[in-house]
């Protein structure tokens, strides 16, 4: 038996669970952030702006321009119109929007991580907050360090407040799109609006104020799924932020290099591309997971680049295959080519092929329809003259803004003659009008009779909107008679 | 430990265990998921003592909020019947005959009167109201006692043949045959008229002879014709519809030994809405006698709205 050796302190377990290093990210300015700025601008004008952009549909219908009305079960977005059973519209543009993502990482890369993410937004707006009360990384970095005292509890309680401001904003606009927005704001001030108004916009509330204030990079490195299924489908042939360490290495500063010239790659471990990343990683180390490819490294970079006199790209997006060439003095792949490939062509053509689909079936759809429904206990009920009876449950779709009348009319069923619920039996005809309200279904119960001896068959229940040839509706029916008759 | 080592390939710490070659790394976990795995517990320990939770021998722990389903349940009903609650009171106040002019409550009695029937009714009357052998079909424009609302409520009220009901719906048609009034062959001969009736036999020389014994002992009630009354509750016999079946053993049997169905008097069984609710459910079914169309067409959309 050996004496047990003492533990040294590097074979002290390490940590199962790490801290989060809280990231302070300089201030930076470059094209890159420019195209940031402009599209944070467009994904908040789009996400605050959209529910109170007006949009007339006549009197029987709602006039916001997107509205998703739970309540009555209809999806409004400008001039389209979607009902419960035409869903498919909205799964067609969720597929859409899954495949755009596939098309987008295969052509640009993580470029929605990096841009329009909302978690992208939302953080990058947190983060300006952070640079207008505690000033830049430095600043921050010595708050941030500091005691807690006074002076520092009031700057976060100010800058927290802005924080839930700004989450309160975003929750708060959320709603909007459910219900009409100007009544809705206005029943949201005054305390009448309907509690699951005041539960979204607190729930949202907080969600933004903790994932855009407080977790930020963790969400996309530890909660989102997309980063995980980005890492599979990149290859050498997709656009990264990349650092070319065939140029940089070996890394050392502008007074080193002079003294040994040619010793030195261009790199001079400034560490800016450090200190402006928003996820707080060092993209020197290579691609991880951590990289939304929001590109202010490369800002930060060929700033850098120009003020020492070397040329710009040494961060700069590329492919792996590109680097390699370039490592190897070919010249790079051109940029359309980098984008149009056999992966994106078929991601495009597959996406592009389901929207083409569904904007026919928008363009084609007629806005009648009917249902049957047969009563089936009793099939069928012989009256007192020996002819015979059944019941059927018509709905009447009237997917129109405006009241429509309606031709109900039985084909192929020689002798028969229908009433509704609301007519007496005398009044029975072969074809019934009826109006059917502006967006409504129309349920009436219809009964059909038919002569005695009729067989048991099969026959139409047409529909037709009255003025409208193109806008009818058809439905197989059976018609149940007593055996042997 | 002691193999605690950087992987070259992912620069990354080992937790410094071996197995077979196996390594594992260490890429720890943020601290805050723990402190969520904490809170989980610990809103967990909160809900079991808020909630029933823990299952003991006989019941579980009743948490000190004090819920359960079946209390749930209880307060959901006294909401939905707190909701009935109008529609009963105006239908209790309202003579059945009215009914029609109130299309909104009308909907309300046929949609309550629906279930009453599942519930009281379908074991004689069928699912569909459709009877069968000796319980009319309810469905159908042929009535004993009459069709229209009034008449529906009242047979409701005090049954048929309910011994015990000074007012329930009485017919006793003689037993024919078993009595003695006829003899075998006249029986015979009156099922051939009855069947000629209705056409569903040729007239003949039976038929004849059977009108002449249907005219002395049926026509009181049946009338002459053979079409009923329904002051007697005699059904008509000239129509394609049939208490107990058409053929001619069956109708054969009625006359030489009848059968006499019985209803229950509702009215001592179930309160006055019910019943006025069960009267608009059979009265809807397609064959309500003395109908009136709705007052006004949008109640019909607002309906349908409703029910949307």
């Amino acid at each position: 038996m050996n004496k047990p050796e003492p533990i040294k302190p590097e074979d002290q377990p390490i940590g199962l669970y790490a801290k989060r290093e809280p990231v302070f990210n300089r201030r930076i300015d470059g094209k890159f952030r420019r195209l940031k700025w402009a599209i944070m601008v467009i994904c908040l004008g789009i996400y605050w702006i959209t529910p109170w952009i007006r949009w007339d549909r006549g009197p029987y219908a709602p006039n916001q321009a997107v509205l998703v009305d739970l309540a009555h079960r209809r999806f409004y977005m400008f001039s389209i119109e979607i009902w419960p059973q035409e869903f498919y519209f909205v799964a067609g543009l969720l597929i859409m929007a899954g495949i755009g993502l596939f098309l987008v990482t295969s052509a640009v890369g993580r470029a929605w991580c990096g841009y329009s993410c909302p978690q992208t937004v939302w953080t990058d707006l947190f983060q300006h907050v952070d640079r207008l009360f505690d000033g830049d990384r430095n600043a921050r970095m010595r708050l941030y360090k500091a005691p807690w005292g006074p002076a520092k509890i009031a700057r976060r309680l100010a800058k927290w407040s802005v924080y839930l401001a700004i989450s309160f904003a975003t929750g708060g606009a959320w709603i909007f799109y459910f219900a009409d927005a100007p009544t809705l704001q206005h029943a949201f001030w005054t305390g009448t609006a309907p509690a699951v108004a005041y539960a979204t916009t607190f729930v949202l509330t907080m969600t933004t104020f903790v994932l855009g204030g407080f977790m930020r990079e963790q969400v996309c490195i530890y909660m989102c799924p997309w980063p995980r299924i980005q890492t599979a489908m990149l290859d050498e042939k997709s656009l990264l932020v990349t650092y070319k360490d065939w140029r940089g290495e070996p890394r050392g500063s502008v007074k080193k290099a002079e003294k040994n010239p040619g010793q030195f790659g261009d790199c001079i471990d400034c560490n800016q591309c450090v200190a402006v990343c928003p996820t707080g990683i060092d993209i020197r180390e290579g691609p991880t997971i951590g990289c939304i490819t929001c590109a202010l490294c490369i800002d930060a970079c060929d700033r850098v680049m120009k003020e020492t006199g070397r040329p710009r790209g040494l961060i700069d997006y590329a492919t792996l295959e590109d680097s390699e060439r370039e490592k190897a003095g070919q010249p790079p792949t051109r940029h359309l080519k980098l984008i149009w490939r056999p992966r994106t062509i078929l991601y495009f053509v597959v996406w592009a092929s389901i929207g083409l689909g569904l904007l026919f079936m928008l363009g084609t759809r007629v806005h009648t329809d009917l249902t049957v429904a047969k009563d089936r206990n009793p099939p069928y009920i012989l009256l007192s003259d020996g002819s015979v009876r059944n019941a059927y449950t018509l709905r009447l779709r009237n997917m129109e803004g405006r009241p429509r009348q309606m031709e109900i009319a039985i084909e192929d069923l020689p002798g028969a003659k229908m009433w509704t619920e609301d007519m007496a039996m005398e009044q029975a005809t072969r074809a019934l009008t009826r109006m059917v309200p502006a967006d409504e279904t129309q349920s009436v119960r219809v009964y059909v009779v038919a002569p005695a001896n009729t067989a048991s068959q099969e026959f139409e229940f047409k529909l037709q909107a009255v003025g409208d040839a193109r806008e009818k509706d058809e439905t197989e029916v059976q018609f149940d008679a007593p055996e042997g008759q | 430990m002691a193999n605690k080592r950087v992987d070259e390939a992912t620069n990354t710490e080992t937790v410094g265990h071996e197995w077979d070659g196996i390594e594992e790394l260490n890429t720890p976990l943020p601290r805050w998921w723990l402190w969520s795995f904490y809170a989980c517990i610990v809103f967990a320990i909160g809900y079991s003592i808020a909630y029933p939770a823990w299952p003991l021998v006989h019941k579980a722990t009743a948490g000190v909020l004090g819920w359960t389903s079946r209390g749930q349940l209880d307060q959901e009903l006294k909401e939905a019947a707190a909701e009935r609650a109008k529609t009963v009171a105006a239908l209790k106040d309202m003579p059945i005959e009215q009914l029609p002019e109130h299309p909104e409550l009308m909907h309300a009695a046929v949609a309550g009167g629906e279930a009453a029937f599942k519930v009281n009714c379908v074991q004689c009357h069928g699912a569909g109201a459709a009877g069968s052998n000796g319980f009319p079909n309810l469905n159908d424009d042929d009535w004993l006692w009459g069709g229209d609302l009034k008449t529906i409520e009242t047979t409701l009220i005090h049954g048929v043949r309910q011994p015990g009901d000074d007012q329930t719906r009485m017919s006793q048609m003689p037993a024919f045959g078993r009595d003695g009034l006829l003899t075998a062959s006249q029986i015979q001969d009156v099922t051939s008229f009855v069947l000629s009736l209705s056409g569903r036999e040729k007239a003949s020389a039976a038929s004849q002879r059977g009108k002449v014994a249907f005219e002395a002992n049926c026509a009181v009630c049946h009338g002459p014709d053979g079409k009923g009354s329904r002051q007697f509750g005699a059904p008509n016999l000239a129509d394609a519809i049939w208490l107990y079946a058409g053929t001619r053993e069956a109708v054969a049997s009625q006359i030489g030994n009848p059968r006499h169905g019985v209803m229950p008097a509702w009215g001592t069984r179930l309160d006055p809405v019910t019943i006025k609710m069960l009267a608009a459910y059979v009265h809807s079914r397609g064959g309500g006698e003395e109908f009136t169309p709705p007052p006004v067409a949008e109640t019909q959309a607002e309906a349908t709205t409703a029910a949307e």
